[in-house]
Formats: structure tokens, C-alpha cells, sequence
């Protein structure tokens, strides 16, 4: 199903623009070529996959044999079942929904704005702003976990979501440089027809902006829910009771034990893996070229 | 815009347009400067103050100066060999990352049919964290069964030890992290979006071929998302840790010992929480030197549509 609907537009322009022209016979041999290309190098990057795949299927000693049986006999389907029961795991993906979807709102909601102000207002001191926005980045997590765990714990905030999502309502570097790139690269024109017409900074952004950075949004909330989805350090530090945990926390239990459940964990990984999939494979159809300009022209 | 700039002044008289656009561009950013006094400003003055101690994270800090960073020139040659090992894999993984990054991205921003599913599939590796990605390395790195030796045996070769051998240890580890380049490719598929098909379309007409198209237009409209793949490559190369902190804790003989890992065993293993804020602040300084001198830079190779043209 959600082939179909990804195909679309695809098929679209096929219809209107490469049929149409007298040298459509030579792009077919050019995306043969790319086809081919992509087919080549995705064995590279589906090999490890297939392998944690089939892995998933294996007992603990079925896994440690070498060579690797590529298709286990017997199968054990039910490592599925198993793994999903050994920890709450409904609870864990419940709990990291939550964290994602506020992270989101808050990262989509504040970024813009601020990247806004550093891609197009002119002001004294933005640069050196700029310079330490991104400084705060450079200094390294396991210096900087300690005295932040202070700081939360005498806000009350242990063992709540907060750390995690409040932050995010104030803008994250990462986020902040690249929209600024994006923005900065939105011809003036676009704006200043507005501004004319009488429109305010706010409405600009809004109206202007936003609908044309569309593949910069999705790319934010792709690596946003990405980020939330594996991030283990800030929930290990800030969250305590097991019932609170995310799912990255929840995958070490398999292994935190005196052994390794290998298949358990594999499995597990598998599932917690196809929601950062189903995000990116709907996120990724707003990276279609020319889509986004031609609908500005005219 | 002089029109609407001479009625808001009638309005306003007591600020310029110039104030009135620093008025804006600091409300817009006043979210990101409440934050970062809020959860940034404590911690990193903090890390700050402790990297002028000893502190061993059970007993009080005491204040020795700076001393912790006269031991790291002077006294720690493991130290010094840790931002070597760091310097090269950086050096060598950020460009070869941007690269394969580049050309993928190119290969993918196309209306194929089926496109999407391509898409994924080259960017799922970047989002596996952790334990199951590195698992699945050492298992192709394995000298006797892994993939890499097995199919190097078909055509005769014998295949190196790769992660157990002092010289292929690094070459390794930078190959596996290239195996998460989704995430820069997906950077520049982003940014291929906002480059208008107009501009194509009109080199066409001029006669231009694909090589011409990419260094006259594609490239130079880039160079927003590789500036930022650059820095952040950087900002985020520096600080590696993971993959060599599970596939080979820092051997074989520290051929992989990351300076984060390192920090990290000072912090946590001798209990020098200390001399591990100094040796961060020390990376602190160099990396923002190094964004420094490329954001300074910038300005002669980046090409902004919103400044130049």
C-alpha cells in the first residue's frame, strides 16, 4: 500500500514529461544504468541488515556458529513473541512516542523561528551568537551529563520526560545550522514580493518560507525521531524507574543479564527498527526535485 | 519596500529600520538564548571549574589551577597519541563521508519508480545505534569467518585481520562508520530540492552536459548543505566513541584509541573526573578553531541565493 501512494507522482511525470520527448529511449538506458548502479551497492548496505534478520530467527547458539546458516533451520518464529514479553515492550515504544512527538513539536516549532532570525535578520553580535550556538555542540556528553543531572534533579525533573522534551522547545544546534542553510538559500525576492504586498516578518516565515523548506522539515523530523528512538545516554541518566524506560533502554536488557540473548535481541531490534523505517519512507517522498520551486513561479 | 518602511516609521519614530530588524532577529532567536542559559551555560561553566580540579566523584573537588592541562603536554604521551589516532580517522573519514554522501544522494534524487524503497534502504544502516551495528561489523571483520575474508578466499587472497591487526584496525573502523553515510546523504538529497529545475532546464537549452551541470550549478548551490555536513562532520568525528569503545576498546596496541575513549576511561574508569573535563576542554578549543577557520572561510566558497547572484 504505501508503495502505491510513494509511486504517484512518480508516475505522473513519466506520463506527461519522458514519453513525450524524442530522446526518452536514451534516459531509459541512463536510469537502467543508475538502476543497475543502486542494485549493486544496496547489497553492501543490505547484507549486515539481512544478517541481523536472520539472526533474529536463531537461537543463542545458532547465532554464535560459523559459518552463519544464512537461513536458520529450524526457524524459530518464536523469538518474536518471546522477546516482545521478555520486556514491556509496548510500554517501551509508548514511552518513546511520547518523547519523540514532543521533541518534535518543540524542535520544528523553535528552530524555524530561530533559524529564521540568524538566516535573514541583520543584527549586531549575530555572528559570535551563531559561533557559540554551535560551540555549545563541541563539548563532550560524558563531561557535560554530570552537572546537567544537578541541574535536573533540583528542578525535580528525575525521572520525567522533561529533560528530555523541554530542551528541545529552546532549539538544538544541529537543527538550527542546518535550516539556516536552507534558508539561506531561498532567493530574497520570494520575501520581499511579500513584504510589499504588506506582510510581516511572522507571516512570511509561515506563509513563504515554511511551504518551500518542506524537504529541510522532513529531514529535521527524520533525524529528530531518529535520534529520540536510539538515544540511550540522556534517558540511562535521567530516567530510573523501568516503567519509564525507552525503548533504546529497554534492547540493553537483553544483554545487561549475565548472557547475551542474541535472537531476543536481534528480534527486538528488528521491531523497534520499522518505525524509524515507516518515518522515513513517508518523510522521504518530500525529497522530490522541482516540486518544491515550480509551485512558487508564475 | 521603501513605501512600507516610510508608513511603519511614521508609526514607530522612535527606532530605525536597522534597530527594528536587530529587535526582530533577537526575539526571534530569545527561545535558543533562554536555553541556552537554562541547560547549557551551568553545565559547560561547571565542566569548566572542574577541569581545574582533582575530582574523584566521591570526595570534593579540590582546586589545583592548571595543572590538568600541563599534564596532558607534558606528561601524558597517551593522551597526545589519542588525538593523533582521532586527527587521522577524522581527517579521513569526514571528506571520504562527504563524497560517498554526495554521490549518493545524486544517484537517488530521481523520479524512478521504486525510488523510495532505494532511498531507505541506504539510509536504514545510519539509524541502527549502537550494539546491533557494531555486532554486525566484527562479524564481517571476523578474520577466519567473516564476510569480507570468505569471499577475499574465492579469489585466493588472504584476507588481513583486519579489527585484531595493528594497521588495518583504523582503516576498519572508518569503513564501518561509512556504512552510516545515510545520514549526510540524506542532507544533500534535502538540499538537491532546493536547487530549481528551471536552472537545468535553461542549461539544456545552452547545450550543457552533465559534468558542466554539475560544477556550474549542482555544486555551487550545494555548498550550504556540505558547509554544514562539513562542520558538523567535524563537531561529531572528534568526538567518536561508541564503535571503538564496543569493536575494539582502543586496541589493538591504542591503534584505536579515540581521545573520547580515552576521556571517558579517565572519567569513569581511574575516577579523574578532572582531567577529564580538561583534556574536553582542550577538544572544545580545537574543534572551535577548526569550525572557526571554515566559517570564516565560507564566505569565499559557499554560495548562498539568498546573498550572492
Amino acid at each position: 500500500m504505501a508503495t502505491t501512494q510513494a509511486a504517484k507522482p512518480t508516475r505522473r511525470l513519466f506520463t506527461e514529461l519522458d514519453y513525450l520527448q524524442p530522446h526518452h529511449w536514451r534516459r531509459n538506458i541512463w536510469n537502467l544504468t543508475i538502476y543497475l548502479l543502486l542494485i549493486l551497492g544496496s547489497v553492501m548496505f543490505i547484507l549486515p541488515l539481512f544478517w541481523a534478520l536472520s539472526s533474529s530467527f536463531k537461537s543463542d547458539y545458532q547465532v554464535m556458529e560459523f559459518p552463519p546458516q544464512w537461513i536458520p533451520t529450524p526457524i524459530r518464529w518464536q523469538n518474536y513473541p518471546e522477546a516482545l514479553t521478555y520486556i514491556p515492550f509496548g510500554r517501551y515504544a509508548l514511552n518513546t512516542l511520547i518523547v519523540a512527538v514532543g521533541a518534535i513539536t518543540g524542535n520544528l516549532l523553535s528552530c524555524t523561528l530561530i533559524a529564521y532570525g540568524f538566516a535573514r535578520l541583520r543584527a549586531p553580535g549575530k555572528n559570535f551568537l551563531f559561533i557559540l550556538m554551535l560551540s555549545t555542540m563541541m563539548l563532550v556528553e560524558p563531561v557535560r551529563i554530570i552537572p546537567m543531572y544537578i541541574e535536573f534533579k533540583t528542578l525535580g525533573w528525575i525521572d520525567t520526560y522533561l529533560p528530555l522534551i523541554v530542551p528541545a522547545f529552546f532549539g538544538s544546534p544541529f537543527y538550527i545550522f542546518l535550516l539556516r542553510q536552507f534558508f539561506m538559500n531561498i532567493p530574497r525576492e520570494l520575501e520581499e514580493a511579500a513584504l510589499i504586498d504588506g506582510a510581516n516578518r511572522l507571516q512570511i516565515l509561515w506563509r513563504v518560507i515554511l511551504p518551500i523548506s518542506k524537504p529541510a522539515l522532513a529531514a529535521i523530523a527524520i533525524f529528530n525521531f531518529q535520534g529520540v528512538w536510539n538515544d540511550f545516554l540522556y534517558p540511562l541518566v535521567f530516567l530510573h524507574r523501568q516503567t519509564n524506560y525507552t525503548i533504546a533502554l529497554g534492547l540493553n536488557f537483553f544483554r545487561s543479564t549475565y548472557t547475551v540473548h542474541w535472537g531476543y535481541l536481534m528480534a527486538a531490534s528488528m521491531v523497534a527498527l520499522l518505525p524509524i523505517m515507516l518515518v522515513f519512507f513517508f518523510a522521504q517522498r518530500y525529497f522530490i526535485q522541482g516540486i518544491t520551486f515550480t509551485g512558487i513561479k508564475g | 519596500m521603501s513605501s512600507l518602511t516610510a508608513t511603519r516609521l511614521i508609526k514607530m519614530p522612535r527606532w530605525n529600520l536597522r534597530q527594528r530588524e536587530a529587535m526582530l532577529f533577537y526575539l526571534c532567536i530569545a527561545p535558543w538564548i533562554v536555553g541556552f542559559f537554562l541547560f547549557y551555560l551551568g553545565p559547560i561553566l561547571a565542566s569548566f571549574y572542574f577541569s581545574l580540579t582533582q575530582w574523584d566523584l566521591l570526595t570534593p573537588p579540590q582546586f589545583i589551577g592548571l595543572d590538568n592541562y600541563a599534564r596532558v603536554f607534558t606528561r601524558d604521551p597517551l593522551a597526545v597519541k589519542s588525538f593523533k589516532v582521532t586527527l587521522v580517522y577524522t581527517l579521513a573519514y569526514v571528506p571520504t563521508d562527504l563524497a560517498f554522501g554526495l554521490l549518493l544522494a545524486l544517484l537517488l534524487n530521481r523520479n524512478l519508480r521504486g525510488i523510495g524503497v532505494f532511498r531507505t534502504i541506504y539510509y536504514l544502516p545510519s539509524v541502527l545505534s549502537g550494539v546491533a551495528y557494531v555486532v554486525m561489523w566484527m562479524w564481517m571483520f571476523n578474520p577466519q569467518h567473516g564476510l569480507f575474508n570468505t569471499i577475499l578466499t574465492y579469489f585466493n587472497i588472504q584476507g588481513p585481520r583486519w579489527l585484531l591487526d595493528p594497521k588495518w584496525a583504523l582503516p576498519s573502523l572508518i569503513v564501518m562508520s561509512l556504512w552510516g553515510v545515510g545520514r549526510s546523504m540524506v542532507i544533500f538529497l534535502a538540499g538537491l530540492q532546493d536547487i530549481p529545475a528551471e536552472l537545468y532546464e535553461s542549461a539544456d537549452i545552452d547545450g550543457a552536459n552533465m559534468w558542466d551541470k554539475f560544477w556550474k550549478i549542482t555544486l555551487p548551490l550545494l555548498t550550504p548543505s556540505v558547509l554544514f555536513n562539513l562542520i558538523f562532520g567535524i563537531i561529531l568525528t572528534f568526538q567518536s566513541f561508541t564503535n571503538a569503545f564496543i569493536a575494539t576498546n582502543g586496541g589493538p596496541l591504542d591503534s584505536t584509541l579515540f581521545y573520547v575513549l580515552y576521556l571517558y576511561r579517565k572519567a569513569f574508569e581511574h575516577l579523574q573526573m578532572g582531567y577529564a573535563s580538561a583534556l574536553a576542554w582542550l577538544l572544545f578549543l580545537f574543534v572551535l578553531a577548526c569550525t572557526l577557520v571554515i566559517f570564516l572561510t565560507s564566505g569565499k566558497w559557499v554560495f548562498y541565493r539568498s546573498v550572492g547572484e
